[in-house]
């Protein structure tokens, strides 16, 4: 990479020391930035030199940095994981930028995803929500036969489709109401579609929208804001389809809990 | 008790506003078309009014339903309001692009309070007339016995120019309101797949428009002079 081919970025970053100091945004001038690089290299490059000098790098979240894992979480320009469609923000390269442009990186914001440092939030809500119902329950036995379960390509399509969430956030960090319902529908989904999670479909819909209430967060008003910035593309209609579980859960008066059986079965 | 649980959970609440949004929807779809008969002439505008009050019964049993319908939407409308805006917290984003957010459906809030405020108008002017009591005395004789002149009432009403702009200008922002409202609510109803999604919003589109040109037809013929008395 030639140096002719550098560019250069005005960074206003989000610094905050810890949960309970105000935070604020931070300018700095960064050079030598190459167009291959991708954005987590780049705040790579600009924590160097904020070693260099002594200064506290910046704290963001990433581990794979290539797409999977969930971690990275960045708003970048007002837009969760940024301006490229269907990327996360680590999987985003310096050339979508213009040379010289100022670049504004905030943490998600919302009440049920506090900042613990900088950039970095806790969304071990989302961690709470899959606990109240996003698995199955496998007793023992033996393996079943891959076979022994019919399952349409449509249905098996739909669930992988819903599979897709790596539970980033970026829906709930993009959403005027901070909904976490792209994200609770995709969880629910993924399941409830398939036959192994079909016993426990209701109770699981009662109890996920249960803790993601509980949780703070808000309602869908289906602006479709999350979709746009899904880094997946998981789309809304699994929202309608959670709705549609709900209603339907609570029309046959199930229960979040499981009766106890008298006198044992 | 699951009932209290649904009224409790933001998804319950959301299933109630599209219920009740839907309802509104197709009341006003009827009440448009209702309107268009002054197109037809006196005659058949006061008829059908007079059907309308025929019996005391049956259009309390509607004014009754459709107050409770628009209260039950108001009321769930404010509370999720209240929660939406607690759950975004206090820090705002410094930039916030609202990517994929339609100007409707980010506004929803504030064109219903309008849309509210001109409800309450409309009713004070034409329900209870209020706004210009003399109204009450706009009678005919039809078939030998007096009745009320609603033909005579309409066009009085909006041969007032500032009230016409009025009505026009909160007829646009009912469509507008329903432009995202229309596809919003078969999505909170749960009544949308990957199928149907983009039928569902064209259909909106399409009826946020209809709905605006019905609606605003009336006030514009009259102050044009197409419809007089
Ligand atoms: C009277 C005052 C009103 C207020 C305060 C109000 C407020 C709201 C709010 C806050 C929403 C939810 C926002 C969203 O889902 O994006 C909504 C949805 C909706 N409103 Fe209203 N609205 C009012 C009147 C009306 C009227 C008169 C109609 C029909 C002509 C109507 C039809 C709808 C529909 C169809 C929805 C979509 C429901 C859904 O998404 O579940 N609203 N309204
Ligand atoms: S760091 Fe793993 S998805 Fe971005």
């Amino acid at each position: 990479m030639s140096t002719s081919n550098s560019m250069t970025f005005n960074i206003r970053i989000w610094r905050q020391k810890n949960a309970k100091t105000p935070g604020k945004l931070v300018e700095y001038k960064l050079d030598g930035i190459s167009p291959d690089m991708s954005f987590l290299e780049m705040l790579d490059q600009l924590n160097e030199r904020l070693y260099a000098k002594g200064e506290e790098p910046v704290a963001f979240d990433h581990d794979c940095r290539e797409g999977i894992c969930g971690m990275c979480s960045l708003n970048v320009n007002g837009i969760p994981h940024g301006p490229d469609s269907q990327v996360t923000i680590c999987q985003t390269h310096m050339r979508i930028f213009k040379d010289g442009q100022t670049i504004t990186i905030e943490p998600w914001r919302s009440t049920a995803f506090p900042v613990i440092k900088d950039c970095v939030v806790d969304r071990s809500a989302f961690d709470r929500i899959i606990q109240a119902g996003g698995f199955v329950s496998v007793n023992t036995g033996g393996t079943p036969d891959a076979n022994a379960l019919p399952i349409s390509k449509e249905i098996a399509d739909l669930a992988m489709d819903a599979a897709a969430c790596i539970g980033c956030g970026a829906c709930v960090a993009a959403c005027k109401n901070s909904s976490a319902l792209l994200f609770v529908s995709a969880k629910a989904s993924q399941l409830n579609l398939l036959p192994q999670g079909k016993a426990e479909k209701d109770r699981r819909v009662l109890k996920m929208v249960e803790a993601m209430d509980k949780e703070g967060f808000g309602a869908c008003t289906n602006t479709n804001s999350c979709e746009a910035v899904c880094p997946k593309g998981i789309p809304v209609t699994f929202i309608a389809q959670l709705n549609r579980d709900y209603a339907w859960a609570m029309l046959k008066g199930a229960a979040a809990e499981p009766k106890a059986t008298v006198g044992g079965a | 008790m699951p009932l209290i649980k649904f009224l409790r959970s933001t998804v319950g609440l959301k299933i109630i506003m599209g219920v009740t949004g839907a309802a509104l929807f197709a009341f006003t779809v009827i009440h448009m078309v209702g309107n268009l008969q002054i197109f037809l002439g006196q005659e058949a505008l006061n008829n059908y009014a007079q059907m309308l009050h025929a019996s005391d019964e049956v259009i309390w049993g509607f004014r009754l339903g459709l107050g409770a319908v628009a209260a039950l939407h108001i009321i769930c409308a404010v509370v999720l309001t209240i929660r939406n805006r607690a759950a975004r917290g206090s820090e705002a984003y410094a930039e916030y692009a609202a990517p994929g957010a339609s100007l409707a459906s980010r506004t929803m809030a504030i064109s219903g309070v309008i849309v509210a405020a001109f409800i309450i108008f409309h009713l004070l002017h034409f329900t209870t007339q209020s706004i210009d009591p003399s109204f009450k005395e706009l009678t005919e004789i039809h078939k030998g016995v007096e009745r009320h002149d609603v033909y005579a009432m309409v066009i009085k009403g909006f041969q007032v120019p500032w009230v016409s702009a009025f009505y026009i200008i909160s007829v646009a922002l009912v469509s507008f309101h329903l432009s995202h409202g229309i596809a919003s609510c078969f999505r909170s109803m749960g009544l949308t797949n990957p199928a149907y999604r983009e039928v569902q919003e064209w259909f909106g589109l399409a009826f946020a428009v209809i709905i605006f040109v019905g609606m605003a037809a009336v006030p514009a013929a009259v102050l044009l002079g197409l419809v007089k008395l």
